[in-house]
């Protein structure tokens, strides 16, 4: 399956919903749109991963470079994931203590709403 | 003789094709459904290190995959024809261990005892000065070269990487039921 992008603004926090899969061929498309919300001030990012089906270390590098560029707006970008399976790669590569990673979209805002 | 081979022209979007052959011929010989998700990752990664390399070098080279049982193993190997180079082998080394170590799943072990795996893989790739090619990161990406590599090693119990003038070949493999 190939990859599928949308996203949308909820409480100020822009929520990005991620379909399908994130690999070396796909990613550049996430980082564009990740880079584009940046360029538009917002700093403030979730990434749905709940219907991602595969995901390897160039989604990973893709997702570490968003982090990046809004953490240098004082801003985050959390995920939203529950899935074993891509949470093991999160986990062998140790970035469970780089991103929030939370059970739902909501969940997710609301942490960052405690954050403020 | 390989069970399966394919070589493809070192373009992101085969990729995905390699990893779904890959799994396919996985789940022919016999290795666990539970492994599935690992051989997919870990042969997506291997390709896309072999992508990358060739599209920097060679990019009218073909990638090579070869898929094989052999003594209850089903083995992938994946080969590159793109030359080395050496500025990445600390990334390497590190990430390597890194991977390794951050796994939790009890992976580490089987694959790591006897038979040289290690020095032929991990130790050898750093101390003996064998480079890889960072994966496509672009972008001002935090991840360092070789992180594929160490989500490999992270994945798969028996991972030997193996490189020489003419390329790099890395070669995994997990346990399978069919006879050999």
């Amino acid at each position: 399956m190939d990859l599928k992008l949308g996203h949308y603004n909820k409480d100020g926090i822009e929520v990005v919903d991620v379909e399908g899969e994130i690999d070396v061929y796909t990613a550049p498309r996430l980082r564009e749109l990740l880079i584009d919300l940046v360029n538009k001030n917002n700093y403030q990012l979730v990434v749905n991963m709940e219907k991602v089906e595969f995901l390897d270390s160039t989604g990973l590098g893709v997702l570490v470079g968003g982090l990046k560029r809004v953490r240098a707006h004082d801003g985050s970008l959390d995920l939203v994931c529950t899935q074993e399976r891509i949470l093991k790669i999160f986990r062998i590569t140790g970035l469970t203590k780089v991103f929030g990673i939370h059970d739902t979209v909501d969940q997710a805002i609301a942490a960052k709403k405690s954050e403020k | 003789m390989a069970t399966v081979e394919v070589t493809f022209t070192p373009l992101p979007a085969h990729v995905r094709t390699a990893r779904l052959v890959a799994t396919a011929v996985a789940r022919r010989s016999g290795v666990d459904e539970s492994l599935l998700d690992e051989v997919r990752l870990a042969v997506g990664e291997a390709c896309s290190r072999a992508v990358e390399a060739h599209q920097r070098h060679c990019p009218a080279e073909p990638v090579r995959i070869e898929m094989t049982d052999h003594d209850q193993r089903f083995v992938v190997t994946v080969s590159d024809h793109a030359p080395t180079s050496r500025p990445a082998v600390a990334a390497t080394e590190n990430g390597i261990h890194d991977g390794a170590g951050h796994d939790g799943a009890g992976h580490d072990g089987a694959g790591h005892d006897g038979a040289g795996h290690d020095g032929a893989g991990h130790d050898g790739a750093g101390e003996d000065g064998i480079g890889y090619e960072a994966i496509g990161h672009d972008g001002g990406s935090a991840i360092p070269a070789g992180f594929g590599l160490a989500v490999i090693s992270g994945l798969a119990e028996d991972v030997r990487v193996l490189s020489t003038s003419s390329g790099v070949s890395v070669r995994m493999s997990w346990p399978s039921t069919a006879a050999s």
